[in-house]
């Protein structure tokens, strides 16, 4: 079996037949949901049907609620200026209150982006299935989970029920071969680019990807977390790495997770249960091999869509491999994002920078953007920000001292929350404004009306800022 | 939720492939707290120009698609977010059925909640659909899971798939969570046999 066959067996509550959505053709079954994390955009609709129905949430005590996307990250202390956020905010406040779940408000020293401070505090642990109302939910599946994205009528029926009909998701191995030359500036953002170019955005639709190999193995918590995270952009409904030593180091001593006796009894179960099987029986496979693949940066407007840095602009033709419709798509992208078939993407001026987003704002990101920055400072015809992902990680980095090496040179640094990923909040691009960004999603004014999204990795990115524009960080370090 | 049963009407086309939830209803139109009322912002951003007037080259502002129930477009619709905003603005505007060669699996799954009905046709098909959609009057029947396509002088029955509990769902307009609940005994053994010791958030 799969890692993920063993989960979804463990969390079969009921597979159809009498009372539930059965079917002729084997349909949902029911599966049980073990962390419920809710945030202030998708879910007080949710919540007002509960009120409507006069229904009740059934387990407070598994459903953990943060504020992250439209929340502003320069001074906490002021008032929100956007009164419609501020009435999603307070609205999250006050169905927390009423429905009695613990909620990490902006004013927490534990308040983040939803996806950072699951596994930070100890919520996200092996073997558990765990939903919320976002797609990069997968996130979680870093740590040996079912994680998957959901929408607002779903997180509704968890609230009431703690559970969800689902299909059972098809299995899809991704294994990673090849030792990378270069760790420090090749990237598990790179990586995981690599393998949406590869695969395309819709790749790995209706399947649980399960990414492997030594590769893997080696990579910490946070580097392993930017690769689920990235699952959905090639359309999975989840993507999961089988738990090891990493994992449960970094789970052990957690507030949330379990304690003593009783950790060590779970770390027994995991190890046993949740172990890589090389013989598990996929329904799809492939193999990447890494050892020679460069820095990755988009060009056009979804993540498939990507080159290296090393490499020009493609002509649309060349680009979609005689697909009619991606061709298309990549003639519109292009226009969209003012580039030309040819053009160097190193010679594509930038003038906003972003570091952050649930893909790209944990301690290891900001340690990996700070080894190019010390010593520099940022390109005049660039404003650059970072976005820690959590209090914790901006405590933390500030404890290592990343904070001045940030200012020193010129990045702005700010309080957490999703930011400039989707533009929610006053962080957006201004029209026409071109920005290398850390985040998951290159579409269509995804950072601001009209505004051009290059995605990349944080060390890429913030190499970026310093000199206005892509460069081969391979040639700096 | 309304019951879906039949459904005859023309089809708007909107041709292009990876269509994102991002564009269906852009971001920021995502900060209300309700479920109607956003079918005034569905493609915000390809319909109106940055002072808000119509963009005259977008389908959804060309007069003679106006009224139309059904949106045919191409592969992989409703990508990316899961927001669910994107179903409501569809909804809402007036779409009640969407034809596509595929659909990304959240996007899909809340279709069935809020009763739109997701079509997966063949890429033949779809391709068809385009070349005649000006004309072609649609009668989708889905208890027998067919389109009876009229157009300039011939019809066509296109057959196609959806899943049994989906479907039930759709005609009989079901609340699923009422459902459930009637699950509640299996819900509770579950609870009871998989005492997994996790341990709880704090009471706030």
């Amino acid at each position: 079996m799969t890692t993920f066959d063993t989960i979804w067996n463990n969390h079969l509550v009921h597979t159809g037949g009498e009372g539930g959505l059965h079917s002729r053709d084997g349909g949902p079954s029911l599966i049980y949901i073990d962390r419920h994390l809710i945030h202030e955009v998708t879910s007080p609709q949710a919540f007002e049907g509960l009120r409507i129905s006069g229904r009740k949430v059934r387990r407070p005590d598994l459903t953990f609620a943060t504020m992250d996307h439209n929340v502003p990250t320069d001074n906490r202390s002021l008032p929100i200026i956007d009164e419609v956020s501020s009435t999603q905010i307070q609205t999250l406040v006050q169905n927390c209150r009423e429905f009695g779940i613990t909620l990490f408000d902006l004013g927490s020293p534990d308040q983040g982006i939803v996806h950072i401070i699951g596994p930070q505090l100890g919520i996200t642990i092996p073997g558990t299935t765990i939903v919320c109302g976002d797609s990069h939910t997968s996130t979680h599946g870093a740590f040996g989970t079912f994680a998957f994205g959901i929408g607002t009528s779903e997180v509704e029926h968890v609230l009431a029920t703690q559970c969800l009909w689902i299909d059972k998701p098809k299995t899809f191995a991704i294994n990673i071969t090849g030792v990378r030359k270069n760790p420090h500036t090749v990237t598990p953002k790179d990586i995981i680019l690599s393998i949406i170019r590869r695969i395309g955005t819709a790749g790995a639709s209706g399947t649980v990807i399960e990414y492997r190999g030594d590769t893997i193995s080696k990579l910490s918590m946070d580097q392993r977390m930017t690769i689920c995270n990235m699952s959905i952009e090639a359309g999975a409904r989840a993507g999961l790495i089988t738990p090891d030593q990493t994992t449960f180091d970094y789970i052990k001593g957690r507030r949330y997770a379990p304690k003593d006796a009783e950790f060590d009894d779970m770390v027994d179960y995991w190890q046993e249960n949740l172990k890589a099987n090389r013989n598990a029986h996929f329904d799809k496979s492939v193999s990447v091999d890494i050892s020679g693949i460069a820095p990755q940066v988009t060009w056009g407007t979804n993540p498939s869509m990507t080159v290296d840095v090393t490499e020009s602009i493609p002509y649309p033709e060349e680009f979609a491999k005689g697909n009619e419709g991606e061709a298309k798509a990549a003639v519109r992208a292009l226009d969209y994002m003012d580039l030309s078939p040819g053009v160097h993407i190193t010679d594509v001026p930038i003038n906003r920078v972003f570091i952050g987003s649930c893909t790209n704002s944990r301690l290891d990101d900001l340690v990996e953007a700070s080894l190019v920055v010390k010593g520099r400072r940022v390109s005049p015809n660039v404003r650059a920000m970072v976005v820690p992902g959590s209090q914790q990680v901006k405590l933390e980095a500030e404890r290592l001292g990343l904070d001045i090496v940030f200012k020193e040179a010129g990045f702005e640094w700010r309080e957490s929350g999703c930011s400039m990923c989707l533009g929610m909040n006053p962080d957006i691009l201004a029209r026409g404004e071109r920005c290398a960004s850390t985040s998951n999603r290159n579409f269509e004014g995804r950072q601001g009306v009209g505004g051009r999204t290059h995605l990349s990795s944080p060390i890429m990115a913030a190499a970026a800022a310093i000199e206005g524009h892509f460069v081969d960080v391979r040639e700096w370090l | 939720m309304e019951p879906f049963r039949r459904l005859k009407s023309k089809a708007v086309p909107l041709d292009l492939v990876n269509i994102d939830t991002d564009q269906i209803i852009p971001k920021q139109f995502l900060k209300l707290v309700h479920k109607a009322g956003y079918g005034k912002y569905l493609f915000y951003d390809w319909r109106f120009d940055s002072e808000g007037k119509p963009r005259e080259d977008f389908v959804l502002n060309n007069a003679i698609f106006n009224n139309r129930q059904i949106l045919l477009t191409r592969d992989n619709f409703g990508s990316g977010s899961s927001r669910e905003h994107a179903v409501w603005a569809i909804r809402d505007y007036g779409f009640k059925a969407i034809i596509a060669p595929s659909f990304a699996d959240i996007f899909f799954n809340n279709c069935f909640k809020n009763g739109i009905l997701p079509i997966r046709l063949s890429q033949q098909e779809v391709k068809y659909l385009f070349q005649i959609i000006d004309n072609a009057e649609l009668d989708i029947n889905l208890p027998s899971q067919e389109i009876i396509v009229t157009g300039p002088g011939n019809s066509r029955v296109l057959k196609f798939e959806v899943e049994e509990s989906k479907k039930m769902l759709l005609i009989e307009g079901l609340d699923e969570i009422g459902i459930t609940l009637h699950c509640d005994s299996y819900i509770s053994e579950y609870e009871e046999r998989n005492n997994t010791k996790l341990p709880s958030g704090d009471k706030v």
